[in-house]
């Protein structure tokens, strides 16, 4: 019998976790550590953030789930990974501590077969003074909870504009080295829609932060589409829509500091500036969970392991990470996120280290990085979490001496659905697709291969992304036929 | 909103009245629709390897 343990139950986590227990069975064990009760389809958060939908639509409690699906299930936070074991024993193991289960505050050790890392990351608040729902100045969209809160603040804000007042929002991300800019882009544009619903736009003017070099960046440098005749870049079209809500953008910013009604930002061109703000939203820089490792005689080994942001290594090109951007290439990322050191180990989603970034590097005058970090969520999580149980179920019940199947980034397409605002007929939302997600100039005069790229703004958009919210929220509850809902 | 020559926003395509016509029409919106969604699946039959 091998035991697979997977650490985080997130959309990378979750997805391995799920597929795996159903194509090995009762012979086999799937456990998977998170320190979460309930599962967050984190796409809908922003509906939850301008109160178009509950908390408990977005949710759903994990422990029914992993029953039906044969998963052992560990409400726990995983603390060290010894794939050496210890000096007490051979087999390898990772230290636990619960969360929940009656157990908190217990720590376990739990040994494993193959280990499948997607703790996904840390909100680091922290990097930025003043920054974050909690310690900080600003509102946060990154958890149901935070979501909730920024509901909370906004339907204040919103009462103050129907007094009268005139009110400054500023939305957009909170530090030079931040990815996920598509949420900072869905909630603004939502922030815009509801301001619209409830009658009071005119009351507010809405500002967008960014550390992108160009609007439409998105960490991914940036794409170019086909339409109307012209191969143009989407930096035309995120201005354009930016230009038609009336909202304001300042970009190439990295926020240094938050205070209760101002940032302070760093611009590439080393500048020091402010913005005032009533209610804001930025969202933070993620890092690694902090996860330690050991090896068999309790040395720390760490830093042979995972990268100093924490992220897991595997198998791409680390020596790529400090050459020039230009001499970069797509074959530099993993195929099968597999640790190089321990072969049974793996590394999905947000926890696995990328060689590199994917927008070009740019840093200010004063040394300051202002450049968006590569995403590694949403469909290409799922996607390396779904290769990663393959090549599981190869070698455990084929006897597969490699992994078999891979999860390239520079091979995969990505599908993104930017929420400008719900409704059923007056919703709308940006559809983009983009193949690959890693740019490939060698292969493609455009980086990417024009017939698999495109984007569009539309009510359609609304439905596709409400479509998705259903489906998968369908297909992680493990419901009838939840494995013909593709990734 | 007003287009203040020289601002951030002068040297932006906006779209005309029919673009965003098109956007919100039902009937068009739902040949889009069904659009996206071969686009999306013809995606991602191409990235599972």
């Amino acid at each position: 019998m091998a035991r697979v343990v997977v650490l985080g139950g997130g959309v990378s986590g979750h997805t391995a976790a799920t597929f795996l227990a159903k194509w090995l069975g009762k012979k086999h064990e799937v456990v998977v550590v998170t320190p979460n009760s309930q599962w967050n389809w984190i796409p809908s958060n922003i509906w939850v953030g301008v109160g178009g939908m509950s908390k408990q639509e977005v949710v759903f409690d994990l422990a029914p789930v992993y029953k039906k699906g044969n998963v052992d299930y560990r409400q726990a936070k995983a603390i060290s990974i010894h794939p050496e074991g210890s000096s007490d024993t051979e087999k390898q193991f990772v230290t636990i501590e619960y969360t929940g289960q009656d157990k908190v505050g217990n720590s376990e050790k739990l040994t494993y077969d193959y280990l499948i890392n997607a703790t996904g990351p840390k909100l680091n608040f922290g990097a930025t003074e003043g920054l974050g729902p909690d310690a900080g100045n600003t509102v946060s969209v990154c958890t149901a909870d935070h979501a909730v809160h920024a509901n909370e603040k906004l339907d204040e804000l919103i009462a103050q504009m129907k007094s009268g007042e005139h009110k400054k929002i500023l939305i957009g991300v909170g530090h030079g080295m931040c990815t996920c800019q598509g949420a900072a882009f869905e909630y603004t544009f939502n922030v815009d829609h509801k301001l619209k619903e409830e009658g009071v736009r005119d009351k507010a003017t809405i500002t967008y932060i960014t550390n992108e070099y160009e609007l439409g960046d998105f960490g991914v440098a940036g794409m170019h589409i086909k339409l109307g005749g012209y191969v143009t870049s989407g930096k035309v079209f995120a201005e354009s829509l930016y230009t038609e809500r009336d909202v304001k953008w300042i970009k190439r910013a990295h926020v240094n500091k938050v205070e209760k009604d101002r940032v302070h930002y760093e611009l590439l061109d080393g500048s020091q500036n402010e913005e005032t703000f009533d209610f804001s939203m930025l969202i933070p820089p993620f890092g690694g969970v902090g996860l330690k490792a050991y090896d068999k005689a309790g040395k720390d080994t760490t830093s042979k392991i995972f990268n100093p942001g924490g992220f897991m290594f595997v198998d791409a090109d680390y020596s790529k990470g400090g050459v020039p951007y230009e001499e970069w290439d797509a074959d530099d990322w993993p195929s099968y996120c597999q640790n190089p050191l321990y072969k049974n180990i793996f590394a999905v989603g947000i926890a696995f280290a990328p060689p590199h970034l994917i927008s070009k590097p740019m840093k200010s005058p004063n040394g300051t990085p202002i450049n968006p970090t590569p995403p590694r969520t949403g469909m290409p999580s799922a996607m390396m979490g779904k290769a990663v149980a393959q090549s599981l179920r190869d070698i455990i019940l084929k006897n597969a001496t490699e992994p078999t199947h891979t999860a390239k980034m520079s091979e995969m397409g990505a599908a993104c659905v930017a929420s400008a605002g719900k409704g059923l007929f007056s919703g709308s939302a940006v559809a983009m697709t983009m193949y690959p997600v890693i740019p490939n100039f060698k292969k493609y005069k455009y980086g990417r291969d024009l017939n698999g790229t495109f984007g569009e703004i539309g009510l359609a958009g609304h439905w596709v992304k409400y479509l998705l919210h259903v489906a998968f929220l369908w297909k992680a509850k493990l419901k009838p036929f939840w494995t013909i809902i593709p990734e | 909103m007003k287009i203040k020559p020289y601002s951030q926003n002068s040297f932006t395509p906006v779209p005309s009245a029919f673009t965003k016509f098109r956007r919100n029409c039902v009937i068009w919106q739902f040949f889009r629709f069904i659009a996206i969604n071969i686009k999306m699946t013809v995606l991602i039959l191409k990235s599972h390897h």
